[in-house]
């Protein structure tokens, strides 16, 4: 479906002001062997491209260019699938234009 | 400070936060505001315009002192296929007066202001703090909240729910569901900056002077979805949006969608050259009426996206958030002043208010508006713009063919693609969502 040229998802996440909070992801992929419907959709549906899948063929989760819009949330909480939280006050992206 | 009771807390330091904050404390009502940013705004995002009327209900002179961006004097709608663009365009001059009506805002900036103001009416603001769960008694009532600052509860008589669209606390504790994915939209955006003077001459702009742009059609390719272009002053804010189902559904990239949208041909010259210093995204509620929870309970409200309170079709949010806010607000202080506790039977009160403004009169207008766009979105958002762009160009094109050829050409083309009753079935559907 996608024709046109591969957009680097890093390079945008780069104009971005993150505080990580280091060892404290705010969103956990629960253990699976082979990944649900919904776990394979955020490969895709992720603004800020934070799932991929590992040479096992499992879904990882990486929180530090998260944007927090919560759309992996509601993908993937009602089966279970991941685990979401706000990060610790203070710390996650820092919006200076919102 | 926080061994202190309350007479409220609230949620959230967005636009229906910082309305229910100013305006209890305003009230005389001692305030606590808890938000997980940085600052207030540092988690917020919009497009984003701001409306004065709203907002003159909060702060009457908030033009004299408020980061805004450009008022707004026009207002393009654009119906896209992958080459052209139909569009309807209203300026007017009226919308260059005393008080405009509507403003672009950089909501990072605006709401640290806001916030500001906040604090100037006596609210205690404590930002870099999450709050992790509600404070409930043994009968389940909400008494306070719980944080990640400290240890132990903060207690309030009672708590308001601003705590934005994707809000933990009220769907963890059972007192909303959490929004399922047809029923909120995921867009994101980018701030494209270029010179004042740039901007002003690509949108035919003088002094202060704004414009919207608000695109649909073959962009969202098939998904319920717009894209938007909205003129501040150093930076054009460009993003587009989709019900996160329809991305789940069809494998479709949110980036992917964006940098197509910022390629298309009448899009490209517009933001030419310019250097992009954030990406950002965000949920928005598209549900509409229906998907209203329940806005009272013992101890607490929800006011703003947390409720869900977003008109899909007039792109109205923030002033649904901050007049929801202000009412709660207004509400709970009415409560208050009479001695009333703050049961959900007397919090009610909030509902019937808000029932009485435009927020749920709006809302309730366009109930069945919703499920309609997202049941015909490859009609509404591929088949017919495609049909319209061909029939303009075919109306335009000069070819030698007779006019009464084209016109048939063109009735043909709508009738191969909808049928009769097809046709007559997406008008009457249309026109009866709408009314």
């Amino acid at each position: 479906m996608n024709a046109e040229p591969s957009v680097r998802v890093e390079d945008k996440l780069y104009y971005n002001r993150y505080l990580v909070d280091v060892g404290r992801p705010h969103v956990k992929v629960r253990a699976h062997t082979t990944p649900s419907p919904q776990l394979l959709a955020l490969l895709k549906a992720c603004p800020a491209r934070c799932y991929e899948l590992n040479d096992k063929g499992q879904v990882e989760v990486t929180v530090d260019g998260c944007i927090e819009c919560g759309t992996c949330r509601v993908i993937g909480e009602p089966t279970g699938d991941i685990e979401w939280s706000y990060p610790r006050g203070g710390y996650g992206v820092l919006f200076k234009f919102g | 400070m926080i061994d202190e009771r309350f007479d409220a807390i609230v949620v959230g330091a967005g636009m229906a936060g910082n309305a229910a904050a100013l305006t209890l404390a305003k009230r005389g009502m001692k305030v606590l505001q808890l938000e997980r940013g940085e600052y207030a705004g540092s988690k917020n995002v919009q497009g984003a315009i701001l409306y004065a009327d709203m907002m003159e209900k909060l702060i009457p002179d908030f033009r004299d002192e408020a980061p805004l961006e450009r008022h707004l004097v026009e207002q393009r709608f654009w119906m896209m296929d992958d080459r052209s663009h139909l569009g309807m365009q209203y300026r007017s001059e009226d919308f260059n007066e005393e008080r405009p009506n509507r403003y672009t805002i950089i909501r990072a900036q605006f709401d640290k202001w806001f916030s500001s103001k906040v604090r100037e009416a006596g609210a205690t603001v404590l930002c870099e703090t999450t709050v992790t769960e509600l404070a409930r008694d043994d009968r389940g009532r909400v008494i306070g909240v719980h944080t990640d600052r400290r240890d132990g509860e903060i207690h309030a008589d009672v708590v308001v729910l601003a705590e934005g669209v994707n809000g933990l606390l009220g769907t963890r504790a059972g007192l909303r569901a959490r929004p399922e994915p047809d029923k909120v939209a995921l867009a994101v955006k980018e701030m494209h900056f270029l010179p004042r003077e740039t901007i002003e001459a690509r949108f035919n702009l003088e002094g202060d002077e704004g414009l919207v742009i608000e695109a649909a059609g073959t962009i969202s390719r098939g998904m319920t979805g717009m894209g938007f272009i909205y003129a501040n002053k150093e930076c054009i804010s460009l993003g587009i949006g989709c019900l996160v189902a329809d991305f789940q559904r069809t494998g479709e990239t949110p980036y992917g969608l964006l940098d197509h949208f910022k390629r298309h041909p009448s899009v490209a010259p517009l933001i030419a050259g310019s250097e992009v210093k954030e990406y950002s995204a965000h949920l928005i509620p598209e549900g509409g009426y229906k998907a209203i929870p329940q806005l009272y309970g013992e101890g607490w409200v929800v006011a703003g996206d947390a409720a869900q309170l977003n008109n899909a079709v007039h792109r109205e949010g923030s002033n649904l958030a901050m007049t929801s806010g202000r009412i709660a607000a207004e509400a709970i202080s009415q409560l208050k002043s009479r001695g009333d506790r703050m049961t959900a039977k007397n919090l009610s009160l909030y509902k019937k208010m808000l029932d009485d403004s435009f927020v749920i009169k709006d809302l309730k207008k366009y109930k069945d508006l919703p499920t309609l766009m997202h049941t015909n979105s490859q009609n509404f958002f591929l088949t017919y713009p495609q049909l319209l762009s061909r029939a303009m160009q075919n109306f335009v094109r000069v070819d030698g063919t007779p006019k009464a050829e084209k016109e048939k050409m063109t009735l043909k083309s709508f009738v191969k693609a909808r049928s009769w009753t097809g046709l007559f079935g997406d008008a009457f559907r249309f026109a009866r969502a709408w009314r």
